[in-house]
């Protein structure tokens, strides 16, 4: 399978790769890991006259913390975001970066090209909205910054304008007594999950919690917002009983489809077991506890 | 629009197993076809095209690739092995010799992708737990073995390298 022919430009800054892009309209698309993008050209679902590489630019990879915001250039890999210090920080990042699909799509995959694909199962935007993240992006003149949640519109559509790119990701660094996790389930390694959850707990005390947000992957068109799981526990005691009631309010609010993932009613089930375990193992690390999850599969639980 | 940004052929300098490649290749040449028709390493394969099943991994700069999802202009200025690449003056790789100590394969096709997400592993982890082997291989798919026997294949080679580095 061979993609159709097109024209190569490898850029040295984001504002020239934004220049030309916005020039180019429509023909041109930015090429950052590849991972979706060479699939779909080699089905030629998508032809594109002219790819604009941002793999050369430097400083692009970034991965900066500082005055408690953590910034993430969006060619950060996922494997390089899985091996960064930034895991022991913000575990939940290390979740999702250490669980991706498998070690060679890890290699390459970035976090900006994942944010800008807007996959309705992708993982980095349930964790990242659960993290209240900011994306900041440039086109030939200036930047911009957008709450994630304006950011994805809809499946496969976000609010990038034409010659507009993902510059980076910022996320706050949680406080202290707070701890999240994104727990997803697939099939096997190399696919994208049938279901997510990605939650980010603050807590009052040991037990008693201040804020939760909560949010679930591929079960919408773009990450469904747990609201009515959150309203279970926002200040109250994280009892067996509180959890088990907050995944039954999110397993409620998830609409998943039947697909070759599963049956509608299969995926509700399985919305609440990753809530459920997301809960669990937030507890824990809020309680300072090491706990290591990533991507669940058959033989990998 | 501008017609004259980019060009659809792309001078590209590669390391292949040590060996500096110069060439003017098409902008979608795709870098597993780089690897088996233009320079003839045909031990690297391609199973689904689809960027699924890992008969077509490559060591990128150390990491583990899918090469039917990387362009050939994407290894410009970098450093890749392949599965032509491990064994030594004739002698084989231990991974090598232990995929057929341990019946690591049957119909082989699979077998070069299987070698280079190891060969990955163990260069960054000289002694990888049980996970971390099946994590490592996650992404290559056999149809032949049922994986238990590429598991102790890798298992074995690890523990006798980690024995040899003591
Ligand atoms: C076998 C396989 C399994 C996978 N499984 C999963 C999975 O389970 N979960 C998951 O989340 N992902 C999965 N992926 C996708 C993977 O994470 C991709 O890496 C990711 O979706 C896209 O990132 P990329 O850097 O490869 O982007 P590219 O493929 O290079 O680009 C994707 C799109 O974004 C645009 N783009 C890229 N960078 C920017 C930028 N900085 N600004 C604006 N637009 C940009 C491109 O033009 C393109 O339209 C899988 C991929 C494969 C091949
Ligand atoms: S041939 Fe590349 S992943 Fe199957
Ligand atoms: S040995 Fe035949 S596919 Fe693996």
């Amino acid at each position: 399978m061979y993609p159709a022919a097109f024209r190569y430009y490898r850029a040295a800054t984001l504002e020239e790769a934004a220049s030309i892009l916005s020039q180019a309209g429509d023909e041109a698309r930015p090429l950052a890991g590849g991972q979706s993008l060479i699939p779909l050209m080699k089905l030629r679902l998508v032809r594109p006259a002219l790819l604009v590489d941002l793999n050369s630019i430097p400083g692009l990879s970034s991965i900066k913390s500082e005055q408690g915001v953590v910034r993430i250039g969006a060619l950060a890999r996922h494997a390089q975001l899985a091996d960064s210090e930034l895991s022991q920080l913000i575990p939940i990042l290390h979740d999702c970066a250490a669980g991706i699909a498998d070690a060679q799509v890890r290699s390459r995959g970035t976090i900006g090209g994942s944010l800008a694909e807007a996959d309705p199962s992708g993982d980095w935007a349930p964790v990242m909205l659960a993290l209240s993240a900011e994306v900041r992006t440039q086109n030939s003149k200036q930047q911009r910054t957008i709450a994630l949640g304006d950011f994805l519109k809809d499946a496969y559509t976000t609010a990038l304008a034409n010659g507009e790119l993902v510059r980076e990701v910022a996320v706050k660094v949680p406080a202290k007594n707070s701890g999240g996790a994104y727990i997803a389930f697939k099939r096997c390694a190399s696919v994208y999950a049938s279901a997510s959850a990605a939650v980010q707990l603050t807590m009052a005390d040991r037990s008693t919690c201040e804020q939760a947000h909560i949010y679930l992957g591929c079960v919408g068109l773009v990450p469904l917002h747990a609201t009515a799981a959150e309203a279970e526990l926002r200040g109250r005691e994280l009892t067996k009983e509180r959890i088990s009631a907050a995944a039954e309010a999110a397993m409620e609010a998830a609409a998943p489809h039947s697909d070759m993932r599963g049956s509608a009613e299969y995926k509700k089930v399985l919305v609440k077991h990753v809530v459920k375990k997301g809960l669990e193992v937030s507890l824990r690390r809020s309680r300072g506890e090491q706990v290591e999850v990533s991507h669940e599969y058959v033989g990998r639980i | 629009m501008n017609m004259s940004v980019g060009s659809e052929r792309v001078q590209i300098r590669v390391t292949v197993n040590g060996q500096v490649h110069q060439r003017e290749v098409e902008a979608r040449q795709l870098l597993v076809d780089l690897l088996r028709e233009t320079l003839g390493l045909t031990g690297t394969h391609i199973g689904c095209d689809t960027s699924y099943c890992g008969a077509c991994t490559v060591l990128l700069n150390g990491e583990p690739v899918k090469s039917c999802t990387l362009f050939a202009f994407q290894a410009h200025e970098a450093d890749v092995k392949t599965v032509e690449g491990l064994s030594h003056n004739g002698d084989m790789h231990p991974l090598q010799k232990a995929f057929v100590q341990c019946h690591g394969l049957q119909c082989g096709y699979c077998t070069p992708g299987f070698l280079m997400s190891s060969y990955a592993l163990l260069s960054k982890n000289k002694r990888p737990t049980d996970d971390q082997i099946r994590k490592a291989l996650a992404g290559n798919t056999c149809r032949c073995t049922g994986y238990q026997n590429i598991f102790k294949a890798v298992r074995s080679a690890a523990d006798t390298l980690a024995a040899g580095t003591q």
